[in-house]
């Protein structure tokens, strides 16, 4: 026996563990996981980065993406924005402090949510390169550019400023990082290239330049000038919270009273759904927040959870909208028909959200196989994961053979299509912080189900046309061979010139192109009496 | 000399079309309707007829182009390689001179003999010749044998002094002289196997007789052949079939004519031919009762079927003996009479019925 306590033995070992270093060893849950998957992740977080910054400057996206490879196994990514730059001071939080931002503490529908992202990126580019990330940012033409090298503490999650220059910069303002990463270079569904070709698709608005690693330069361009519309923060819905969040939200409220809280902090409660909630939770309206924080949190979350009040406001969205939706596709994917539809935005559990769906047929696309499906929350590509997806479900749920499809059981249909769905919310239910796939809410589904069940009256409507003309076309073409072997039969049995007749019948033909057009299938011979 | 009018009847067809086409009419082609639906019974002859029924085909429709392609192929073809050659070619011979993949597309003019045998009638129809005047000819599937002196191609042959096989008809008969008839009557029976008894058993010389078979159905020569018996030598024709429906359809084609070959009746039809067995009083009086097969549920549909046709729906003695078929449930070969001994047919039976002039129409 020891003669030490066995729980003061353990203690030594135990200590806090930072959010770096937890996310050093269980890097798989960022999506990390792979070199592969590194690249595309670290890709993803700067363009969507990048894609906010200039929505919140109101300024149409100029966005320079390069992919350079160093060696094998080594590449570096550089991406640059025309947003409007970042303060000088906030800069190394931004870039090297894991769980710093704006954007978690409000409901907004935003690309990031967790405010975890770049960093992240910056984190695995040392972990695996020992490097530090580069950043480059102005606010104003009439101010410097700062230059920065990074680093992480990951003991302490705190920056690490290797480098700090002032700088001359071509651009009047923007930000541009530099990361170095242990990573692989693929191509098909789930690469890189993929991933900036629908993100193009996603967002016509904006203008993304891209050198891919075989130092080709593939320009995907601005196909609107119309910003997409705003989103607004919105206050969290009393359906739609957590327990953990209220009592988050209780000690930070400036409230002092927990009535003031329920009415300010809220959306949708008045003063009389107030005063409800407080009685139903058996507690005083004129109690101190922070105090129930502490010890009646629970019964105030359930007196939330059942109370009577109305939806949310959804006017906080900001939808592709099918018009622009269908632009972006337009430009992207060669097909012979485009259909894109809008749903009016609805509520999963106090949530706000909005449905769009896009299908493109025909045309370059593959006959052969299935249809190729792309999956968007909030206009970011969803590339992982198609199978675990509320919207694959969906989609293989809906029967696609009335709507001109193949499918075999609940299989994706097969055929020459694209079909997109984007899901638009202040917060989208991932089943992973990885963020690949939406996690199965009846509610969504549904929705998803009706915008596929529109979109696919509108491609079997075309479907039928265009079958049918594909048909006449081939009519005409078989008189067109008949015609010859007639003039050739006819000039035999009559001893007449063969060109002459075949000339005649060419002009019968011509003339009489439209009524054969309108014959529909087969007739009989016709009788006469 | 029919030849050449033949000739001058298809490039009459053609010219028509033709003058449509420079006129930039959609070219077309009228002629009597060839489906049930114009088949009519004419009382008067007695005959099946086509009715008044027209139809128009025409090149620039969709339904239509492939067969009008098809007759006038097949009608060019005729006068090109048949006509104007002077030679006979068959049925299945036309069906692969008309057959070729049309350039640029993965039809064929005719894909199946069907069509071309259709297309031949057809054209029977639209030009008014037959199938012999075009020089078309089937496979030959009859024979003959008796007194009869007969020149073929400047052939004589005497049909008495042709073995067991006797003189094998050609599928085109129209040209055949009768030099010397010699003979009483004519009797045709559907079985070859009853021809080969009969003709070994003497039986046309013993009852002055011409023997005549096809196998099954009764071919459009042989047919041909028994009218121009009837109608040029003058003698009564007497049929012998099984005692089951198919057998008095056998009998009825002869004599009144069939759906398929309405248009041409006049050439083939006999209106006074006799059916001298098998019947059912024949099943009772010979007692071929324990011969009897049962009938099935086809034949029964097809009794029905028969009864209900205009030219026998009326016909008193063919009902009894579709009656007393249904009553049997059974049918009876003709070939069950060798139970009464082998000779009993050419020895007895057929003498006595003859004779008895126990004869149905």
């Amino acid at each position: 026996m020891p003669d030490q306590p066995i729980a003061e033995q353990l203690a030594k070992g135990q200590r806090e563990i930072s959010i770096s270093e937890f996310f050093t060893r269980n890097r798989h849950l960022l999506g990390f996981d792979n070199p592969a998957r590194a690249l595309l992740m670290t890709v993803k977080e700067a363009v969507d980065n990048a894609l906010d910054a200039t929505a919140d400057m109101k300024v149409l996206p100029e966005i320079k993406l390069a992919i350079e490879q160093l060696s094998e196994t080594r590449f570096k990514v550089t991406i640059e924005d025309n947003g409007p730059g970042i303060v000088k001071e906030q800069i190394p939080n931004i870039f090297a402090k894991l769980l710093y931002g704006s954007k978690f503490h409000t409901l907004k529908q935003n690309r990031g949510q967790q405010g975890i992202g770049i960093s992240a990126a910056v984190l695995y580019s040392q972990l695996t390169t020992g490097k530090p990330t580069r950043i480059t940012s102005r606010i104003s033409p009439k101010k410097p550019s700062h230059y920065y090298e990074l680093n992480i503490d990951t003991k302490r999650n705190e920056p690490v400023i290797a480098k700090e220059l002032e700088v001359e910069w071509e651009k009047d303002h923007g930000t541009k990082i530099e990361i170095e990463l242990e990573a692989k270079y693929l191509k098909g569904k789930q690469s890189v290239d993929e991933y900036v070709k629908q993100t193009a698709i996603a967002n016509p608005h904006a203008t993304l330049i891209y050198f891919n690693p075989e130092k080709e330069k593939v320009e995907y361009l601005r196909g609107t000038n119309q910003l997409p519309i705003e989103s607004k923060a919105i206050k969290p819905h009393p359906h739609g919270i957590e327990l953990g969040t209220l009592i988050k939200m209780l000690h930070d409220t400036t409230s002092t009273t927990l009535k003031s809280f329920l009415q300010n902090d809220f959306s949708r409660i008045g003063s009389g759904t107030a005063k409800g909630i407080c009685q139903q939770a058996n507690l005083y309206e004129k109690a101190r927040p922070a105090k129930i924080a502490q010890q009646e949190a629970e019964a105030l979350f359930k007196a939330l959870q059942a109370a009577k009040v109305i939806a949310p406001p959804t006017d906080c969205l900001s939808p592709i909208t099918n018009n622009i939706l269908e632009k972006g596709l337009r430009k992207e994917i060669q097909a012979d028909f485009y259909v894109a539809i809008t749903r009016p935005p609805t509520v999963y559990r106090g949530f706000p959200f909005q449905v769009e769906a896009a299908i493109a047929y025909g045309g370059e696309l593959d006959k052969e196989g299935q249809v190729r499906l792309m999956r968007f929350a909030n206009r970011v590509p969803l590339l992982y994961q198609q199978g675990a997806c509320a919207i694959t479900e969906a989609v293989t749920d809906n029967n696609w053979k009335p709507y001109g499809l193949q499918q075999s059981g609940n299989n994706l249909p097969a055929g020459p299509a694209v079909i997109i769905v984007h899901i638009a919310s202040v917060w989208v239910p991932f089943t992973s912080e990885a963020k690949e796939a939406i996690a199965h809410y009846d509610d969504i589904i549904k929705e998803i189900k009706l915008v596929l069940q529109e979109c696919g009256r509108k491609l079997a409507t075309y479907i039928r046309h265009n079958v049918k003309n594909a048909e006449q076309k081939e009519r005409i073409g078989l008189f067109e061979k008949y015609i010859p072997e007639l003039a050739s039969s006819l000039a035999t049995l009559s001893d007449e010139k063969k060109t002459v007749i075949e000339e005649n019948l060419k002009k019968i033909l011509k003339k009489s192109m439209s009524s054969l057009l309108e014959e529909n299938g087969v007739v009989n011979d016709k009788e006469k009496k | 000399m029919t030849k050449k009018k033949s000739e001058e009847e298809l490039k009459l067809l053609g010219k028509k079309i033709v003058s449509q086409v420079e006129k930039g009419k959609n070219p077309e082609i009228n002629f009597t309707l060839r489906n049930l639906s114009n088949i009519v019974y004419d009382k008067k002859s007695r005959t099946l007829k086509l009715g008044d029924k027209q139809a128009t085909r025409s090149f620039f429709n969709v339904a239509h182009a492939k067969k009008f392609l098809q007759t006038v192929e097949v009608a060019s073809i005729i006068k090109k390689e048949l006509l104007e050659s002077g030679k006979h070619e068959h049925l299945r011979g036309v069906f692969y001179m008309a057959k070729r993949t049309i350039p640029g597309t993965n039809v064929n003019i005719v894909d199946d003999q069907v069509e071309s045998d259709k297309a031949i009638e057809d054209l029977e129809v639209i030009s008014g010749l037959s199938r012999e005047e075009l020089h078309v000819s089937a496979n030959k599937m009859g024979s003959m044998v008796g007194s009869i002196i007969l020149e073929d191609s400047g052939d004589v042959i005497n049909c008495a002094k042709l073995g067991r096989g006797g003189y094998s008809v050609p599928s085109i008969v129209d040209e055949i002289k009768f030099n010397k008839v010699d003979a009483e009557y004519v009797l045709y029976m559907e079985k070859a196997a009853i021809f080969e008894r009969l003709n070994e058993d003497k039986f046309w010389q013993k009852n002055k007789a011409i023997l005549v078979t096809s196998q099954g159905q009764t071919t459009r020569g042989i047919r041909r052949l028994l009218q121009r018996l009837s109608e040029e030598a003058k003698l009564p024709i007497y049929v012998l079939c099984d005692y089951d429906i198919y057998g008095a359809y056998i009998y009825s084609v002869i004599r009144y004519g069939s759906i398929a070959l309405a248009h041409t009746s006049d050439r083939l039809t006999i209106p006074n031919v006799k059916y001298v067995g098998i019947t059912g009083d024949d099943v009772i009086k010979y007692d071929l009762k324990r011969h009897l097969i049962k009938l099935t549920d086809q034949d029964m549909a097809r009794i029905k079927q028969v009864s209900e046709y205009d030219w026998f729906k009326d016909n008193k003695d063919w009902l009894r003996q579709f009656k007393m078929m249904k009553e049997f449930n059974g049918k009876v070969e003709i070939q069950a009479l060798s139970a009464r001994g082998i000779s009993f047919i050419s020895e007895k039976y057929l003498p006595e019925k003859i004779k008895n002039k126990e004869f149905l129409e």
